[in-house]
């Protein structure tokens, strides 16, 4: 290969990437004017506040309590090289509540969300239904994107909120039930440590990945390829670019709330 | 009238329309022939605006489309998608009645409701279809739904885009004929993509055969059989043997 090749190959892989983000840049920028003008879809936003919202707790507990637990053993068991088991709480509490309860929150609504998100709005292109919209003077972007965007950015913080609770509440019944720790002692240990910021971190980078998932959903899902393959591909593209977006962003988020 | 001046539309290397000339009268049924990938889809899609046309000039009644009021101008169109696209989370009512609940001609949910009813009587479907999902229904129920909500806001305009396509020949037979009445009743302009010959005999006033990018030939129904274009006999008889190549 000569040196041109490699170069034009070099140029191609960061270009491509960074032309993708622009153009998901400018899907954000209009759902958001879109958000801001009539008509807004009462009905569709409900039914994207149900299925985003309300059907994705089961996973967001589950998820949450486990790790909670997995987290107390953790640091108990390493605690232990220098003496430090007592701070099983504190860790459990900040480490679910500012970190790993915003992230597997969002990364597990990637999956859940994004994935039927773009599976969907796919399959609709595939079968023309998105033309459909269109010809019965509907906007697709305000119909299809605009209720369901909003839905991730309202209700996944609250997901959050719970998934802390119940990871909080998980590192509470390992820490309890097999480690010995007291249980006044550690609900105390937990709520004296925790500060504000912490609790509007976790739900800031909430909203921020809701947002994210959700819109990546919609854009794979209007941008998809023809047939089968084209669904299959759009779905699977969204969940990989969702969840890349979200660690980034909690990367980014959290450089600019506790960098310093 | 809808007007069509030296449209093209190319994907790629792909050269779909390369400049298509064609005019369909108000009141008059259009039937655009053409074998499959000819670009039958696009140069509806195009008259619409779902497609983007690289060059040329549509007008509807002298008016350039991509210079009118985009609602307004949807508004006074119909369409069955040759699927059907019927919208899969909403009941067949709430998709027969889309148009009537959103926009500036909203009415009540119940009025809605009943026109849909009304709509769905008029396509040959009970009353009791209207609260079934389109899941439910078989592919002739579903172009007939399709249809009723063509229709559900009376415009003044319909396309068809492969109105037969996958339904037996008594269901297309049904379907074709509907067309038809309905056309003539509601007194509309329409605009049928087909290659479905008996479609073409039963819904068209005139014809157009689009070949290679281009109408090839056009003409009413009733000369049809007698042109001598050897594109258009090929295609009208189904022979392999022919100007147009079997294997595209």
């Amino acid at each position: 290969m000569t040196a041109t090749g490699v170069l034009a190959g070099l140029g191609r892989s960061v270009l491509g990437p960074l032309a993708a983000l622009g153009r998901i840049v400018l899907y954000a920028i209009a759902t958001l004017t879109a958000a801001l003008r009539r008509p807004f879809y009462m009905r569709e936003f409900l039914t994207a506040l149900l299925q985003v919202g309300w059907l994705s707790l089961p996973v967001v507990g589950l998820t949450s309590i486990f790790t909670g637990g997995a987290l107390a053993l953790q640091i108990y068991s390493g605690g232990q090289r220098f003496s430090a088991e007592a701070v099983v709480p504190q860790i459990v509490a900040i480490g679910m509540v500012r970190e790993l309860g915003p992230v597997l929150v969002g990364l597990m609504i990637a999956a859940r969300v994004t994935s039927s998100i773009a599976a969907e709005i796919a399959t609709m292109k595939v079968t023309e239904q998105i033309d459909a919209l269109v010809t019965l003077s509907t906007n697709p972007l305000k119909y299809l994107t605009v209720p369901r965007v909003l839905a991730g950015f309202i209700t996944v913080p609250l997901l959050v909120g719970v998934g802390d609770v119940i990871g909080v509440m998980g590192g509470f019944l390992v820490s309890t039930e097999q480690l010995g720790f007291n249980r006044a002692s550690y609900i105390k240990n937990t709520v004296d440590f925790l500060t504000r910021p912490d609790i509007t971190s976790s739900l800031i980078k909430g909203a921020v990945f809701g947002f994210i998932a959700t819109l990546i959903g919609c854009y794979y899902g209007m941008n998809s390829g023809r047939g089968a393959m084209g669904v299959g591909s759009a779905t699977k593209n969204a969940v990989a670019a969702a969840s890349i977006l979200i660690l980034a962003a909690n990367f980014v988020l959290t450089s600019v709330m506790f960098g310093s | 009238m809808i007007e069509l001046t030296q449209v093209t539309k190319t994907f790629g290397t792909n050269h779909v329309l390369r400049g298509i000339n064609l005019t369909i009268p108000s009141g008059t049924s259009m039937v655009v022939i053409g074998g499959s990938g000819t670009g039958k889809s696009v140069l509806l899609k195009s008259i619409l605006g779902l497609v983007i046309p690289d060059g040329g000039t549509i007008t509807l009644d002298g008016q350039d489309v991509t210079k009118t009021d985009r609602d307004a101008f949807l508004a006074r169109f119909g369409m069955l998608f040759q699927g059907g696209a019927l919208f899969d989370s909403l009941k067949v009512w709430e998709n027969v009645a889309f148009r009537l609940m959103r926009g500036p001609a909203k009415r009540p949910k119940a009025e809605a409701r009943e026109i849909a009813i009304e709509k769905l009587r008029r396509v040959g479907l009970k009353p009791a279809t209207a609260d079934m999902f389109p899941a439910e229904l078989s592919g002739g129920m579903q172009k007939r739904v399709g249809l009723a909500r063509a229709i559900a806001a009376e415009p003044e305009i319909i396309f068809f885009d492969e109105p037969t396509t996958g339904l037996d020949p008594i269901m297309s037979g049904v379907i074709n004929e509907l067309i038809r009445e309905i056309v003539r009743e509601m007194g509309a302009t329409a605009m049928t993509i087909t290659h479905d010959m008996s479609s073409v005999r039963a819904i068209a006033d005139n014809v157009a055969m689009l070949h290679d990018g281009l109408i090839r030939w056009t003409g009413p129904v009733a000369e049809m059989d007698a042109s001598p274009d050897p594109y258009l006999q090929q295609f009208i008889h189904g022979r392999a043997d022919g100007p147009i190549e079997s294997v595209r």
